[in-house]
Protein backbone atom coordinates (compact mmCIF):
# COMPACT_ATOMS: atom_id res chain seq x y z
CA UNK A 1 0.00 0.00 0.00
CA UNK A 2 2.65 2.45 1.05
CA UNK A 3 4.67 1.96 -2.12
CA UNK A 4 1.62 2.53 -4.26
CA UNK A 5 0.97 5.84 -2.53
CA UNK A 6 4.58 6.97 -2.85
CA UNK A 7 4.40 6.60 -6.59
CA UNK A 8 1.04 8.32 -7.01
CA UNK A 9 1.49 11.82 -8.41
CA UNK A 10 -0.66 14.42 -6.67
CA UNK A 11 -0.57 18.17 -6.47
CA UNK A 12 -0.01 17.91 -2.73
CA UNK A 13 3.21 17.53 -0.89
CA UNK A 14 3.83 13.95 0.18
CA UNK A 15 7.13 14.36 2.00
CA UNK A 16 10.58 13.35 0.89
CA UNK A 17 11.33 16.48 -1.07
CA UNK A 18 11.25 20.26 -0.71
CA UNK A 19 7.50 20.99 -0.72
CA UNK A 20 7.65 24.27 -2.62
CA UNK A 21 10.46 23.16 -4.94
CA UNK A 22 12.32 26.31 -3.93
CA UNK A 23 15.68 26.74 -2.28
CA UNK A 24 15.57 27.46 1.47
CA UNK A 25 17.28 30.86 1.33
CA UNK A 26 15.05 32.04 -1.49
CA UNK A 27 11.92 30.99 0.37
CA UNK A 28 13.10 32.80 3.49
CA UNK A 29 13.86 35.90 1.41
CA UNK A 30 10.25 35.82 0.24
CA UNK A 31 8.97 35.63 3.80
CA UNK A 32 11.29 38.43 4.88
CA UNK A 33 10.00 40.56 2.02
CA UNK A 34 6.41 39.80 3.00
CA UNK A 35 7.12 41.00 6.54
CA UNK A 36 8.88 44.07 5.15
CA UNK A 37 5.82 44.74 3.01
CA UNK A 38 3.80 44.89 6.22
CA UNK A 39 6.29 47.36 7.72
CA UNK A 40 6.04 49.67 4.73
CA UNK A 41 2.30 49.09 4.58
CA UNK A 42 1.96 50.14 8.22
CA UNK A 43 3.91 53.34 7.54
CA UNK A 44 1.89 54.21 4.46
CA UNK A 45 -1.44 53.40 6.10
CA UNK A 46 -0.49 55.55 9.10
CA UNK A 47 0.30 58.37 6.66
CA UNK A 48 -3.08 57.82 5.02
CA UNK A 49 -4.86 57.95 8.38
CA UNK A 50 -3.27 61.28 9.31
CA UNK A 51 -3.88 62.67 5.84
CA UNK A 52 -7.55 61.70 6.02
CA UNK A 53 -7.81 63.40 9.42
CA UNK A 54 -6.66 66.78 8.07
CA UNK A 55 -8.82 69.40 6.45
CA UNK A 56 -5.94 70.54 4.27
CA UNK A 57 -3.11 68.59 2.66
CA UNK A 58 -0.45 70.07 0.30
CA UNK A 59 -0.77 69.38 -3.42
CA UNK A 60 2.29 67.30 -4.46
CA UNK A 61 2.34 69.06 -7.83
CA UNK A 62 3.18 72.30 -6.03
CA UNK A 63 5.68 70.85 -3.57
CA UNK A 64 7.65 68.68 -6.00
CA UNK A 65 8.08 70.95 -8.99
CA UNK A 66 11.83 71.58 -9.06
CA UNK A 67 14.48 70.07 -11.29
CA UNK A 68 18.28 70.35 -10.89
CA UNK A 69 19.77 73.27 -12.84
CA UNK A 70 16.32 74.38 -13.97
CA UNK A 71 16.14 77.33 -11.58
CA UNK A 72 12.64 78.30 -10.59
CA UNK A 73 10.95 76.66 -13.57
CA UNK A 74 7.65 75.06 -12.62
CA UNK A 75 8.11 71.40 -13.57
CA UNK A 76 5.68 69.40 -11.45
CA UNK A 77 6.60 65.74 -10.95
CA UNK A 78 9.37 65.89 -13.56
CA UNK A 79 12.23 65.01 -11.22
CA UNK A 80 10.37 62.26 -9.39
CA UNK A 81 9.44 60.75 -12.78
CA UNK A 82 13.12 60.59 -13.57
CA UNK A 83 13.75 58.84 -10.24
CA UNK A 84 10.94 56.37 -10.98
CA UNK A 85 12.37 55.51 -14.37
CA UNK A 86 15.87 55.12 -12.94
CA UNK A 87 14.49 52.57 -10.47
CA UNK A 88 12.46 50.73 -13.14
CA UNK A 89 15.50 50.52 -15.42
CA UNK A 90 17.75 49.29 -12.62
CA UNK A 91 15.09 46.68 -11.85
CA UNK A 92 15.22 45.55 -15.49
CA UNK A 93 19.01 45.29 -15.45
CA UNK A 94 18.66 43.19 -12.27
CA UNK A 95 16.28 40.75 -14.01
CA UNK A 96 18.77 40.48 -16.84
CA UNK A 97 21.54 39.71 -14.30
CA UNK A 98 19.36 36.98 -12.76
CA UNK A 99 18.62 35.68 -16.26
CA UNK A 100 22.34 35.59 -17.09
CA UNK A 101 22.87 33.74 -13.81
CA UNK A 102 20.39 31.05 -14.86
CA UNK A 103 22.62 30.36 -17.83
CA UNK A 104 25.81 30.47 -15.71
CA UNK A 105 26.92 33.41 -17.84
CA UNK A 106 29.48 35.08 -15.55
CA UNK A 107 30.25 37.96 -17.91
CA UNK A 108 26.56 38.75 -18.34
CA UNK A 109 25.98 38.74 -14.59
CA UNK A 110 28.91 41.12 -14.04
CA UNK A 111 27.76 43.48 -16.79
CA UNK A 112 24.15 43.72 -15.58
CA UNK A 113 25.10 43.90 -11.90
CA UNK A 114 27.34 46.89 -12.66
CA UNK A 115 24.42 48.65 -14.37
CA UNK A 116 22.14 47.81 -11.45
CA UNK A 117 24.61 49.27 -8.95
CA UNK A 118 24.94 52.41 -11.08
CA UNK A 119 21.15 52.74 -11.18
CA UNK A 120 20.99 52.39 -7.41
CA UNK A 121 23.57 55.11 -6.85
CA UNK A 122 21.81 57.37 -9.38
CA UNK A 123 18.55 56.99 -7.48
CA UNK A 124 20.22 57.74 -4.14
CA UNK A 125 21.87 60.82 -5.66
CA UNK A 126 18.49 62.05 -6.90
CA UNK A 127 16.95 61.51 -3.51
CA UNK A 128 19.78 63.39 -1.79
CA UNK A 129 19.22 66.32 -4.14
CA UNK A 130 15.47 66.28 -3.58
CA UNK A 131 15.79 66.23 0.21
CA UNK A 132 18.36 69.03 0.15
CA UNK A 133 16.13 71.10 -2.08
CA UNK A 134 13.13 70.63 0.21
CA UNK A 135 15.02 71.32 3.44
CA UNK A 136 16.98 74.34 2.23
CA UNK A 137 14.37 75.83 -0.13
CA UNK A 138 12.85 78.76 1.75
CA UNK A 139 9.24 79.79 1.35
CA UNK A 140 7.52 82.88 2.71
CA UNK A 141 4.96 81.81 5.30
CA UNK A 142 2.74 83.79 7.62
CA UNK A 143 3.40 82.65 11.19
CA UNK A 144 1.77 84.48 14.12
CA UNK A 145 1.13 87.49 11.91
CA UNK A 146 4.70 87.72 10.70
CA UNK A 147 6.16 86.64 7.38
CA UNK A 148 8.96 84.13 7.88
CA UNK A 149 11.00 82.10 5.43
CA UNK A 150 10.98 78.40 6.26
CA UNK A 151 11.94 75.18 4.49
CA UNK A 152 10.24 71.80 4.60
CA UNK A 153 11.47 69.74 7.56
CA UNK A 154 9.96 67.31 10.05
CA UNK A 155 8.85 70.25 12.20
CA UNK A 156 8.02 72.88 9.57
CA UNK A 157 5.69 72.82 6.61
CA UNK A 158 5.44 75.92 4.42
CA UNK A 159 2.86 74.27 2.12
CA UNK A 160 -0.31 75.40 3.82
CA UNK A 161 -3.39 77.17 2.48
CA UNK A 162 -2.84 80.62 0.94
CA UNK A 163 -2.89 83.50 3.41
CA UNK A 164 -4.65 86.83 3.02
CA UNK A 165 -1.43 88.83 2.64
CA UNK A 166 1.15 89.07 -0.11
CA UNK A 167 4.87 89.48 0.38
CA UNK A 168 6.82 92.69 -0.21
CA UNK A 169 7.82 91.56 -3.72
CA UNK A 170 4.30 90.52 -4.66
CA UNK A 171 4.86 86.80 -4.02
CA UNK A 172 1.92 84.97 -2.56
CA UNK A 173 2.36 83.93 1.06
CA UNK A 174 1.07 80.68 2.53
CA UNK A 175 0.08 79.84 6.05
CA UNK A 176 1.74 76.80 7.60
CA UNK A 177 0.45 73.38 6.57
CA UNK A 178 0.12 70.17 8.61
CA UNK A 179 3.44 69.35 10.29
CA UNK A 180 2.88 65.61 9.66
CA UNK A 181 3.58 66.17 5.95
CA UNK A 182 7.34 66.55 6.39
CA UNK A 183 7.54 63.85 9.05
CA UNK A 184 5.87 61.25 6.89
CA UNK A 185 7.62 62.32 3.71
CA UNK A 186 11.14 62.21 5.17
CA UNK A 187 10.34 59.19 7.34
CA UNK A 188 8.94 56.98 4.59
CA UNK A 189 11.13 58.08 1.68
CA UNK A 190 14.06 57.86 4.12
CA UNK A 191 13.16 54.31 5.11
CA UNK A 192 12.82 53.44 1.44
CA UNK A 193 16.11 55.19 0.66
CA UNK A 194 17.74 53.14 3.42
CA UNK A 195 16.46 50.00 1.68
CA UNK A 196 17.88 51.23 -1.62
CA UNK A 197 21.20 51.92 0.11
CA UNK A 198 21.37 48.47 1.70
CA UNK A 199 20.28 46.97 -1.65
CA UNK A 200 23.18 48.72 -3.40
CA UNK A 201 25.59 47.39 -0.75
CA UNK A 202 24.22 43.85 -1.22
CA UNK A 203 24.50 44.22 -5.00
CA UNK A 204 28.10 45.42 -4.71
CA UNK A 205 28.94 42.40 -2.53
CA UNK A 206 27.25 40.11 -5.08
CA UNK A 207 29.20 41.79 -7.88
CA UNK A 208 32.50 41.25 -6.06
CA UNK A 209 31.62 37.62 -5.33
CA UNK A 210 30.73 37.09 -9.00
CA UNK A 211 33.99 38.65 -10.17
CA UNK A 212 35.90 36.43 -7.72
CA UNK A 213 34.17 33.41 -9.26
CA UNK A 214 32.48 32.32 -6.02
CA UNK A 215 29.20 31.45 -7.73
CA UNK A 216 30.95 29.85 -10.69
CA UNK A 217 32.67 27.42 -8.30
CA UNK A 218 29.38 26.88 -6.47
CA UNK A 219 27.74 25.93 -9.75
CA UNK A 220 24.72 28.17 -9.44
CA UNK A 221 23.85 31.87 -9.13
CA UNK A 222 21.08 31.56 -6.55
CA UNK A 223 22.58 34.37 -4.47
CA UNK A 224 22.05 36.74 -7.40
CA UNK A 225 18.41 35.64 -7.46
CA UNK A 226 18.03 36.40 -3.75
CA UNK A 227 19.68 39.81 -4.09
CA UNK A 228 17.43 40.33 -7.10
CA UNK A 229 14.31 39.59 -5.06
CA UNK A 230 15.35 42.24 -2.54
CA UNK A 231 16.15 44.76 -5.25
CA UNK A 232 12.80 44.23 -7.01
CA UNK A 233 11.06 44.63 -3.69
CA UNK A 234 12.70 48.04 -3.31
CA UNK A 235 11.29 48.96 -6.72
CA UNK A 236 7.90 47.58 -5.70
CA UNK A 237 7.82 49.72 -2.56
CA UNK A 238 8.72 52.76 -4.63
CA UNK A 239 5.63 52.15 -6.78
CA UNK A 240 3.53 52.71 -3.66
CA UNK A 241 5.63 55.54 -2.20
CA UNK A 242 5.36 57.25 -5.60
CA UNK A 243 1.60 56.65 -5.57
CA UNK A 244 0.97 57.92 -2.05
CA UNK A 245 3.28 60.93 -1.95
CA UNK A 246 3.46 62.21 -5.51
CA UNK A 247 0.47 61.09 -7.53
CA UNK A 248 -2.59 61.26 -5.29
CA UNK B 1 11.05 5.54 0.41
CA UNK B 2 13.43 8.03 -1.11
CA UNK B 3 15.61 9.80 1.36
CA UNK B 4 17.47 12.23 -0.82
CA UNK B 5 15.94 15.64 -0.21
CA UNK B 6 15.92 17.90 -3.23
CA UNK B 7 17.07 21.34 -2.20
CA UNK B 8 18.03 23.23 -5.32
CA UNK B 9 15.22 24.55 -7.47
CA UNK B 10 14.43 23.27 -10.89
CA UNK B 11 15.26 25.85 -13.52
CA UNK B 12 12.01 27.23 -14.81
CA UNK B 13 13.46 29.06 -17.76
CA UNK B 14 13.57 27.08 -20.97
CA UNK B 15 15.14 29.30 -23.61
CA UNK B 16 17.02 32.57 -23.58
CA UNK B 17 15.35 34.63 -26.29
CA UNK B 18 11.77 34.20 -25.08
CA UNK B 19 12.66 35.21 -21.54
CA UNK B 20 14.46 38.36 -22.65
CA UNK B 21 11.50 39.25 -24.84
CA UNK B 22 9.17 38.78 -21.87
CA UNK B 23 11.38 41.07 -19.78
CA UNK B 24 11.38 43.75 -22.48
CA UNK B 25 7.61 43.47 -22.84
CA UNK B 26 7.15 43.88 -19.09
CA UNK B 27 9.47 46.89 -19.08
CA UNK B 28 7.40 48.53 -21.80
CA UNK B 29 4.17 47.81 -19.90
CA UNK B 30 5.59 49.28 -16.68
CA UNK B 31 6.84 52.40 -18.45
CA UNK B 32 3.57 52.98 -20.28
CA UNK B 33 1.54 52.58 -17.08
CA UNK B 34 3.87 55.02 -15.29
CA UNK B 35 3.49 57.57 -18.08
CA UNK B 36 -0.31 57.25 -17.97
CA UNK B 37 -0.23 57.71 -14.19
CA UNK B 38 1.93 60.81 -14.53
CA UNK B 39 -0.37 62.19 -17.19
CA UNK B 40 -3.36 61.77 -14.92
CA UNK B 41 -1.50 63.29 -11.96
CA UNK B 42 -0.55 66.32 -14.04
CA UNK B 43 -4.06 66.63 -15.47
CA UNK B 44 -5.43 66.97 -11.95
CA UNK B 45 -3.02 69.86 -11.45
CA UNK B 46 -3.31 71.55 -14.85
CA UNK B 47 -7.09 71.65 -15.24
CA UNK B 48 -9.55 72.56 -12.54
CA UNK B 49 -11.98 69.69 -12.07
CA UNK B 50 -14.75 68.58 -9.77
CA UNK B 51 -13.76 66.71 -6.57
CA UNK B 52 -15.71 63.67 -7.74
CA UNK B 53 -13.76 63.41 -10.98
CA UNK B 54 -10.48 63.92 -9.11
CA UNK B 55 -11.38 61.10 -6.74
CA UNK B 56 -12.21 58.89 -9.71
CA UNK B 57 -8.85 59.63 -11.36
CA UNK B 58 -7.06 58.89 -8.08
CA UNK B 59 -8.90 55.56 -7.91
CA UNK B 60 -7.77 54.71 -11.44
CA UNK B 61 -4.17 55.60 -10.52
CA UNK B 62 -4.34 53.27 -7.49
CA UNK B 63 -5.60 50.43 -9.69
CA UNK B 64 -2.84 51.10 -12.25
CA UNK B 65 -0.24 50.98 -9.45
CA UNK B 66 -1.59 47.62 -8.34
CA UNK B 67 -1.20 46.43 -11.93
CA UNK B 68 2.44 47.58 -11.83
CA UNK B 69 2.94 45.70 -8.57
CA UNK B 70 1.45 42.59 -10.19
CA UNK B 71 3.91 42.76 -13.10
CA UNK B 72 6.94 43.43 -10.87
CA UNK B 73 6.12 40.56 -8.50
CA UNK B 74 4.83 38.14 -11.12
CA UNK B 75 7.39 38.61 -13.89
CA UNK B 76 10.48 40.34 -12.46
CA UNK B 77 10.45 38.44 -9.17
CA UNK B 78 9.30 35.25 -10.96
CA UNK B 79 6.62 34.58 -8.35
CA UNK B 80 4.31 33.52 -11.16
CA UNK B 81 6.69 30.63 -11.94
CA UNK B 82 6.60 29.19 -8.41
CA UNK B 83 4.27 26.47 -7.18
CA UNK B 84 0.77 27.63 -6.43
CA UNK B 85 0.96 26.64 -2.75
CA UNK B 86 4.07 28.75 -2.32
CA UNK B 87 2.44 31.73 -4.05
CA UNK B 88 -0.51 31.42 -1.69
CA UNK B 89 1.68 31.57 1.43
CA UNK B 90 2.86 35.00 0.23
CA UNK B 91 -0.34 36.39 -1.24
CA UNK B 92 -2.96 35.27 1.30
CA UNK B 93 -1.42 37.08 4.32
CA UNK B 94 -1.26 40.27 2.23
CA UNK B 95 -5.06 40.19 1.99
CA UNK B 96 -5.00 41.59 5.54
CA UNK B 97 -4.14 44.91 3.90
CA UNK B 98 -7.69 45.21 2.59
CA UNK B 99 -8.99 45.46 6.13
CA UNK B 100 -6.06 47.58 7.38
CA UNK B 101 -6.56 50.19 4.69
CA UNK B 102 -10.33 50.36 5.05
CA UNK B 103 -10.27 50.51 8.85
CA UNK B 104 -7.49 53.05 9.28
CA UNK B 105 -8.61 55.46 6.56
CA UNK B 106 -12.11 55.29 8.00
CA UNK B 107 -10.64 56.07 11.41
CA UNK B 108 -8.74 59.07 10.04
CA UNK B 109 -11.83 60.42 8.40
CA UNK B 110 -13.88 60.01 11.56
CA UNK B 111 -11.16 61.84 13.48
CA UNK B 112 -11.47 64.78 11.09
CA UNK B 113 -15.24 64.84 11.38
CA UNK B 114 -15.13 64.76 15.17
CA UNK B 115 -12.58 67.56 15.32
CA UNK B 116 -14.49 69.74 12.89
CA UNK B 117 -17.71 69.15 14.80
CA UNK B 118 -16.58 69.60 18.37
CA UNK B 119 -13.47 71.80 18.27
CA UNK B 120 -13.59 75.54 17.87
CA UNK B 121 -12.67 76.52 14.33
CA UNK B 122 -8.99 77.47 14.13
CA UNK B 123 -8.33 81.20 14.46
CA UNK B 124 -7.61 82.57 11.03
CA UNK B 125 -4.26 84.19 10.45
CA UNK B 126 -4.62 87.92 9.97
CA UNK B 127 -2.39 90.50 8.37
CA UNK B 128 0.40 91.94 10.51
CA UNK B 129 -0.81 94.85 12.63
CA UNK B 130 1.51 97.35 10.91
CA UNK B 131 -0.27 96.96 7.57
CA UNK B 132 -3.74 97.31 9.04
CA UNK B 133 -2.94 100.35 11.29
CA UNK B 134 -5.70 102.91 11.42
CA UNK B 135 -8.44 100.47 10.69
CA UNK B 136 -10.87 100.59 13.54
CA UNK B 137 -14.24 99.05 13.75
Amino acid sequence: MATVQAHTETKWWGGGKSPFNIEYGKLMMWYFLMSDAFTFGAFLISYGTIRFSQNYWPDPNEVFNAFPLAGHANLPLAFVSLMTFILIVSSVTMVLAVHAGHHNDKKGVIKWMIWTVIGGFAFLGCQAWEWTHLITGDHAVLINGEIQNIGTTVTMNPWGPASTVTGADGHHVNTTGPVAFGGYFFGITGFHGFHVFSGVIINVVMLIMTINGTFERRGHYLMIEKAGLYWHFVDLVWVFVFLCFYLI
Amino acid sequence: MEHSVQEVTVHHEPGGKEVVQKIIKTTVILSVITIIELGMGLAMYAWPMAEGLKLFLKGVIVILSLAKAFYIVGIFMHLGDELKNMIMTIVVPLLLFIWFIAAFLWDGNSWKTLRNTYNKPAVENVAPAAHGAGEKH
